[in-house]
């Protein structure tokens, strides 16, 4: 059987690997993938721990994710789509009109 | 029993009279600022003759209890007045003579533009007079003998955009607080001792002590601590310095202040505590010593003077030094009563030396007067009975006082006797000395044209005419009724009276000498009524018969006499010794040294070093929202990291 930890330390790794792709990119698509991996990466740590402690808690809390995170893609590609209609980029640093 | 006196209203009549005319009299007109200041000082007077009248027939002490005020413990304090026959006296002479003098000043302060203010100010000084008379324990007194030094330097400094008067108060002011700082010592040590500043506790532990030996009994301590007090607040050496300065004020503050009542406030003070002083043999002996030497070097002094002012103010040191010799030589009751004839006399000569100064114009230089008795005939005949009764020339009051001064003086020690006597004839000399300067030979003073500058100092303006011209009614009342009293204000000394009016305060415990010492009693007072009509002939030969003898004798003496009429040099001294190192080590060490780098700088450096941190903590916020993130995954790392070394240390 596969200890805890392994899953824990997976789930940290693409958790990290999200947040430095958030950091690092420009292009609004590799950001919004990038928020997917880090959700994913929290998704993991609670099926891991809901199959330690034998907990259902912890996979219900997952489907809400999967389907917060579905929502989200849905709306955030429509924005996406709007944002490239209008500006010609996908480029963050130049969608910076609010900014004072 | 006494009935209830309700003595409060005396001392609150007059603060009643402050209040009214310092918050509406601005607005007023004269005639109401006036007559709330006459109305308010002359009920106060009325009342308190009333009380005094029914008070009389008892022989103990009357007290009445306001309010409590410090509760510490044991330690009580309570806002109480006290009445026994030595405050009778002081009340009759701070509330009639204070009367009188307001009567005056109406007519002396009619045209100045501050006219509400000035009476605000002299009813402000009624009020704590009185509460200082009247107190049933040394911190009430304390709260009086403070508020009459501040109602002092708001009077001296009343024409305060003169530079001269703002210095004068100022130096009034500071001088002062030198000497109570020692009273308050004093306090604190009657605290720490008796456990108590209430009089009547304070004393009754004292009473049962004996008479101290040596320096070392708190007694000698406080009575010693006592008396620096008293020498700031009533002008004696070395703190005497600041009453010639007073003279800046307006003159019937001078008459009223710094001549009749404030002044003789140390008088009361160490008369008041005559238990301690009795049982401090030593104390009492400073007290001697600093007040014989104080009337003898203050009389030398105001034979040099030209200011018609400045003599009166230093003749009123050598007086108030008169009665310091007084209670030094355990004669209390002598000292008061000089204190109260001094009370008439000397206000009478200020107001009358008012009179003379609005007479011509502004001017108080005694060179530029003169011939004046034949254009103010009141103020001459008054000015000359107030003179003959300083000088001590029978049967005026002055003449009563200081020969049983005198007297008393030369049972204890005949050294301060044969002081007093030289003093005495001092005194007349050169009281004679200003009587001749001012009202005989030929008027010298300046036209009317010149008297442009002593009006604005004065505000007198309406005469136009060139003479000298008598003072308007309302001034020579209260000249007149003091004029009166020191007629008659010695009688009351005959066989011994006023000593026997003071006895259920100072005379039960410690039995005096018997006071009929027969021939040399007759003697002395032959001597020094022979002394102060030998003054009276040598000023006439000098001032009258031959005035140019002065100038020669001044020559011949040389420095001598520029030392005398510089003061002895007593102004430069302090000023070099005290105030020159204490304004150098104020401004090198305390502005410079402390002020400026210590705190200065530590405020300076605390506020750079807050901006130099913000400029490189401001560097985090950029405005760039990747690097927040940054930040959170970087704080949020941190804490984890945290965590799981806290989950391992576990």
């Amino acid at each position: 059987m596969v200890p805890l930890s392994d899953y824990l330390v997976l789930s940290g790794i693409l958790f990290a690997c999200g947040v430095a792709g958030f950091l690092i990119k420009r292009n609004i698509i590799t950001i919004f993938m990038s928020i997917e991996l880090m959700l994913n990466g929290v998704n993991l740590s609670f099926v891991a721990f809901a199959a330690h402690w034998h907990a259902l808690a912890g996979q219900i809390f997952v489907f809400f994710v999967m389907v917060v995170a579905a929502a989200e893609a849905a709306v955030g590609l429509a924005i996406i789509i709007a944002v490239y209609r209008a500006r010609e980029t996908l480029n963050v640093d130049q969608v910076n009109l609010l900014k004072l | 029993m006494t009935p209830n006196l309700n003595l409060w209203l005396i001392p609150v009549l007059p603060l009643a009279g402050a209040a009214i005319n310092g918050f509406f009299g601005r607005k007023s007109s004269r005639t109401a600022v006036s007559t709330v200041a006459l109305v308010f000082s002359g009920a106060a007077f009325a009342w308190a003759l009333t009380s005094v009248l029914r008070f009389l027939p008892s022989e103990a002490p009357y007290q009445e209890y306001l309010a409590h005020w410090i509760r510490a413990g044991n330690f009580a304090v309570d806002f109480a007045l006290y009445l026994d026959h030595l405050s009778v006296v002081m009340l009759l002479v701070v509330t009639g003579v204070g009367f009188l003098i307001h009567i005056y000043s109406v007519g002396y302060m009619w045209e100045d533009p501050s006219y509400y203010r000035f009476f605000c100010y002299l009813n402000l000084f009624l009020f704590f007079m009185l509460t200082l008379v009247l107190a049933n324990n040394y911190l009430l007194m304390f709260i009086g003998w403070e508020g009459v030094g501040l109602a002092s330097y708001l009077l001296i400094g009343f024409w305060f955009t003169k530079d001269s008067a703002a210095s004068a108060g100022k130096k009034a002011f500071i001088v002062n607080r030198i000497g109570d700082f020692g009273f308050l010592i004093g306090l604190f040590l009657l605290i720490q001792h008796f456990g108590s500043l209430t009089f009547t506790q304070v004393f009754e532990q004292i009473q049962p002590l004996g008479v101290e030996n040596g320096t070392s009994g708190p007694l000698t301590a406080v009575g010693i601590l006592l008396m620096v007090g008293a020498c700031g607040k009533s002008a004696q050496i070395p703190l005497y310095v600041w009453l010639p300065d007073a003279m800046e004020g307006p003159t019937p503050v001078s008459a009223l202040i710094h001549a009749a009542t404030m002044v003789t406030a140390g008088v009361y003070m160490v008369a008041r505590s005559h238990v301690i002083f009795e049982r401090a043999p030593i104390a009492l002996t400073v007290v001697a010593i600093v007040g014989t030497l104080t009337a003898l070097f203050a009389a030398t002094i105001g034979v040099a003077q030209t200011d018609i002012k400045k003599v009166l103010a230093y003749s009123t040191v050598s007086q108030l030094g008169y009665m310091f010799m007084a209670c030094g030589v355990g004669a209390f009751s002598a000292g008061i009563f000089h204190l109260m004839t001094h009370a008439f006399f000397k206000g009478l000569l200020f107001l009358g030396a008012g009179s003379v100064i609005h007479a011509v114009g502004g001017e108080q230089d005694m060179r530029k007067m003169g011939g004046l008795k034949t254009y103010i005939p009141v103020t001459f005949t008054t000015m000359l009975i107030a003179t003959c009764a300083i000088a001590g020339i029978p049967p005026l009051a002055g003449f009563w006082s200081k020969d049983e001064i005198l007297w008393k003086a030369y049972e204890a020690n005949p050294v301060y006797w044969v002081i007093g006597a030289i003093t005495a004839f001092i005194t007349s000399f050169y009281m004679f000395r200003l009587l001749f300067m001012t009202f005989w030979g030929d008027y010298k003073g300046i036209s009317v044209d010149d008297h442009g500058h002593a009006h604005a100092t004065h505000g007198h303006e309406e005469h136009g005419h060139g003479e000298p011209h008598e003072s308007p009614r309302v001034m020579l009342f209260p000249l007149i009724v003091l004029a009166f009293l020191s007629l008659v204000g010695g009688l009351v000394g005959i066989h011994n009276g006023f000593e026997h009016f003071l006895e259920p305060v100072f005379g039960s415990e410690f039995p005096k000498a018997v006071t009929s010492g027969g021939n040399t009693e007759w003697l002395l007072m032959g001597v020094s009524v022979l002394f102060s009509i030998a003054g009276l002939v040598l000023a006439y030969v000098l001032y009258v018969s031959k005035p140019y003898l002065p100038q020669r004798i001044a020559d011949s003496l040389g420095n001598f006499y520029e030392a005398v009429l510089h003061k002895y040099y007593v102004d430069e001294l302090y000023a070099a010794v005290f105030v020159k190192p204490l304004v150098n080590a104020s401004t090198t060490v305390l502005w410079q040294g402390v002020d400026r780098k210590v705190i200065d700088n530590s405020i300076n450096d605390a506020a750079d070093g807050a901006r130099h941190l913000s400029d490189e903590v401001r560097h985090m916020q950029s405005g760039n929202l990747r690097s927040y993130a940054g930040w959170i995954a970087a704080g949020a790392a941190i804490v984890i990291a945290y965590m799981t070394w806290l989950g391992v240390g576990r």
